[in-house]
């Protein structure tokens, strides 16, 4: 028997590993028209002419002059056109949807299809900035005047493809007047906000339901509101029922990846301290903005990582290329700096002649300190205890000591660091303003509206669970079902690891108002907006304050073997430890931990995606490599409870945090081995092999 | 088009298809059996797992006129198996299915390894389960359960 603290089986966990769970594209379809995306072939230039075959009975073309309202997807910042309208700005921009009843048949005439361009010279370097962003801490004027040490770096990584094992997939069909969606998705209010907005429609001309859904770690927070918008634009059009289901070719060329980015840091020394860090980063945002822009700050506020760094001088840029454009995966913009901040210091330690760890750990930040937008750090911080925790489980430092002999070819390395749970800033009350609706009907069963998906998280069974404990009856006795935007309220994205901090806690409350005005035998009805810490204060435009509501905290050990003849890396164990607050059912928890995990590992050292002239080179799981079961050692974590005022039961968040650490310690451990600094990810072979051949040690 | 017969969940089933139709889609889409799922189309995932005469195929890669005679068995009909309940017992003590797109696949492949090898290492089930992908829970609870399962002996398989 598995040992788990106060965990229950998921509520969804029969019907999926028995196959009953309905996917979009096992959900009855009959008579649907399948729908194929046309797009563009080249990065950059005018379209000159479409030209359309002529199309049998029942076949239809959809493209730009068809938008009813708004030529343009609901996304934060919103610049992305549904279709493409007189010019394409990147390989595999949507042109336009050829709709019809068989699937090949649409291929066939896909290839008659011709679109005439004027080419424009594409443009792919980064140096075209739409998004400009800066802040200061302390005074680095007065540390580059007076310090011992100093030294500059540049870091980079790469693209990531998110994934899910379930391709990117959308029905749509009338309903009367009204366009009913199913989708694999993570956030119905946005593909919603995003139908309404091209068509121009009254909100309630549009109903959003979430079937089962198969993974989507960022991938489907904002791409099917794409996707919605192009399909709405065609069922206003032809009036007939519609899918589009990716294969997964096409889900890996034309779907949003993680941010490649480029950091530079020049850090300074005074007195073996790291007093003062000048940052930039850099990010690639592709064509389009979208959300780069809150991507970006997200990157910047974890500039320093858990460590205290009194003066700083930070700048960013979101460079806008003739690129797929990026958006969300898990982290959003950390997992790029807290690597090129992991390694970075461990840089200088080494540099200044003094042991990589003890430096970190001399450096990690407190309670009561600001952070690196002068916010504060307002709740306690566990890291020590974190820290050794996870040496003890991993016998760090037994390991570290004997693989730092040249020659081991085996290496362990640790990493510490933070994620800011929920919105950035006030963004929960200013932007989001979620509301939780709870009733309970006349036999005493309470039912819970959320609009939080469950793509894998467990969070149907985790909030459920927040509303019966609170109320003191069985879990029996509470219904949780997946969001359908008819039914709910919106009580925001399932996004920035927002839904346990933020959801959950108003869950909390709204059940502990219910319970206060319960009548047996009567319905009842309790709607409980978010309201947050009132010590948060925020400034968006220059990036100053508290940034988050809270801070969930982590750190990962992983130990690799190297082999020096092929110059591949095995990973020999992974160790970790976590303040999440209080976990509401563990083993949903270490289920998130291990996954999390897993993904960066694969981020540090295997998940290569490359671009040439536009397009990406990896386009089958053949050749973009993820994490097997053989590439991956049993995975150890343990939870320290560090409980958060403002969460339910003291909860924090816990999706991201687990992906942000993984690659920089793996990174750190293959540093020993081979005896050489790494300045980028993917560390895949053929990179390795550069080091050792002609890197520095 | 050719008629094509085989066993599906013990039941015979005789079809007027083209012999190179893949295997999956006739089983998701002329055969309703939507556990069997598509995640890359290549044989790279696993997602689409099925059992050909006891043996794990990626119904993705195997032409209908293939399994001519054999017997498959997707999720549908393991899952009224004791065999079935053991293993998916075990997925829910640990945790092993997340998001669930990957399960049943995953569910098949752990039988064929555990009826021919009762008592794998934790080596011999990371590779049989390499070429099933999963994203969501970096295999630890998948392999745990099924280390857990082939301690119970081989009574069940």
């Amino acid at each position: 028997m598995a040992q788990f603290k106060n965990s229950t089986v998921k509520i969804d966990n029969e019907e999926k590993m028995s196959g009953k769970a309905l996917f979009t594209d096992d959900l009855p379809s009959e008579g649907f028209l399948w729908v194929r995306p046309l797009r563009s072939n080249i990065p950059c230039g005018r379209i000159r002419t479409i030209n359309v075959p002529k199309l049998p009975k029942g076949y239809y073309w959809v493209d730009a002059k068809d938008i009813v309202k708004e030529n343009v997807v609901n996304i934060i910042f919103s610049d992305w056109p549904v279709f493409a309208d007189r010019r394409v700005n990147y390989y595999g921009e949507t042109i336009g949807l050829l709709i019809g009843p068989d699937k090949a048949k649409l291929e066939e005439l896909g290839r008659l299809l011709q679109v005439n361009y004027d080419e424009e010279i594409p443009h792919f370097k980064l140096n075209n900035s739409k998004i400009h962003k800066s802040f200061t801490k302390g005074n680095l004027d007065e540390v580059i005047k007076n310090h011992d040490f100093m030294l500059e770096e540049t870091f980079e990584t790469g693209y990531q493809e998110q994934v899910y094992l379930e391709p990117q997939s959308m029905i749509m069909w009338l309903d009367g007047d009204k366009i009913t969606i199913k989708a694999s998705m993570q956030c119905p209010f946005y593909i919603k906000n995003a139908v309404v907005r091209t068509l121009g429609c009254s909100p309630d001309k549009v109903r959003v339901i979430q079937p089962a859904v198969g993974g989507a770690f960022g991938g489907k927070e904002h791409y099917p509101s794409m996707m919605a918008a192009q399909l709405a634009t065609a069922i206003m059009k032809i009036k007939k029922p519609l899918k589009m289901v990716f294969d997964r070719s096409e889900d890996l060329m034309y779907t949003t990846k993680r941010h490649p980015s480029r950091t530079t840091y020049t850090g300074y020394v005074k007195d073996g301290r790291l007093v003062g860090v000048k940052a930039h980063v850099g990010l690639n945002g592709g064509a389009y903005l979208g959300c780069s822009g809150v991507v970006l700050n997200r990157g910047l506020i974890a500039v320093v990582d858990s460590y205290d760094v009194p003066n700083l001088d930070v700048t960013g840029d979101v460079y806008v290329t003739n690129t797929m454009p990026t958006a969300a995966f898990r982290g959003f913009g950390s997992p790029q700096t807290i690597f090129a901040f992991e390694m970075f210091i461990e840089h200088i330690a080494k540099a200044i002649g003094v042991d990589p760890v003890e430096f970190k750990l001399k450096h990690l930040v407190k309670k009561g300190q600001t952070t690196a937008v002068n916010g504060k750090f307002h709740d306690d911080i566990i890291l020590p205890q974190l820290v050794e925790k996870a040496m003890e489980m991993s016998d760090f430092k037994r390991k570290y000591k004997e693989y730092s002999k040249p020659g081991s070819n085996r290496g362990i390395g640790i990493s510490t660091f933070l994620h800011g749970c929920g919105f950035t800033g006030s963004g929960e009350s200013t932007i989001i303003n979620a509301q939780l609706k709870l009733t309970k009907d006349e036999n005493d069963i309470v039912h819970l509206y959320t609009s939080q998906v469950d793509f894998g998280q467990g969070n149907r069974t985790t909030l459920k669970k927040i509303v019966s404990d609170t109320l003191g009856i069985p879990e029996e006795q509470v219904t949780h079902e997946a969001p359908d935007t008819d039914h709910t309220l919106s009580t925001g994205p399932t996004a920035a690891s927002r839904t346990i901090i933020i959801v959950g806690y108003l869950c909390e409350k709204a059940a502990k108002h219910l319970k206060e005005i319960w009548k047996p035998g009567v319905y009842q009805e309790w709607i409980e907006p978010y309201v947050g810490p009132d010590y948060i204060h925020w400034d968006e435009d220059t990036l100053q304050g508290d940034a988050y509501p809270g801070y969930a905290w982590g750190v990962n050990i992983v130990e690799i073997s190297f082999d020096p003849i092929t110059y591949q890396v095995k990973v020999e164990g992974a160790w970790s430890t976590y303040d999440v607050g209080h976990a509401i059912d563990e083993r949903i928890v270490i289920g998130q931990a291990d996954g999390g995990l897993a993904q960066a590992i694969g981020y540090g050292y295997l998940e290569n995606m490359e671009m040439a002239e536009g397009r990406f080179r990896q386009k089958t799981l053949a050749d973009y490599i993820i994490p097997t079961s053989a590439d991956l050692p049993m995975m150890e974590t343990e939870l320290i409870d560090n409980l958060f005022a403002y969460g339910a039961s003291g909860a924090k968040g816990c999706g991201e945090l687990t992906f942000v650490g993984g690659a920089p310690a793996l990174c750190h451990a293959i540093e020993m081995a081979i005896n050489r600094k790494i300045y980028k990810i993917p560390a895949n072979p053929e990179y390795l092999m550069e080091l050792v051949e002609n890197g520095k040690d | 088009m050719e008629k094509i017969s085989f066993y599906l969940n013990g039941k015979q089933v005789k079809l007027a298809i083209d012999p190179s139709t893949r295997l999956l889609d006739v089983l998701r889409i002329r055969l309703h059996m939507t556990g069997v799922k598509e995640g890359c189309g290549e044989g790279e995932c696993g997602a689409c797992s099925v059992l050909v005469d006891g043996v794990c195929y990626n119904s993705c890669l195997t032409p209908v006129a293939n399994v001519m005679g054999k017997h498959i068995v997707t999720i549908e009909g393991f899952r009224t198996t004791k065999q079935y309940r053991i293993i998916a017992d075990a997925f829910a003590d640990f945790g092993a299915s997340q998001c669930g797109f990957c399960t049943p696949g995953m569910i098949l492949n752990a039988y064929a390894l555990l009826k021919n090898n009762p008592h794998p290492s934790e080596e011999e089930v990371r590779i049989a389960l390499s070429g099933n992908l999963c994203r969501c829970t970096g295999y630890n609870a998948i392999v745990k359960a099924i280390l857990e399962i082939a301690e119970k002996g081989d009574i069940v398989w």
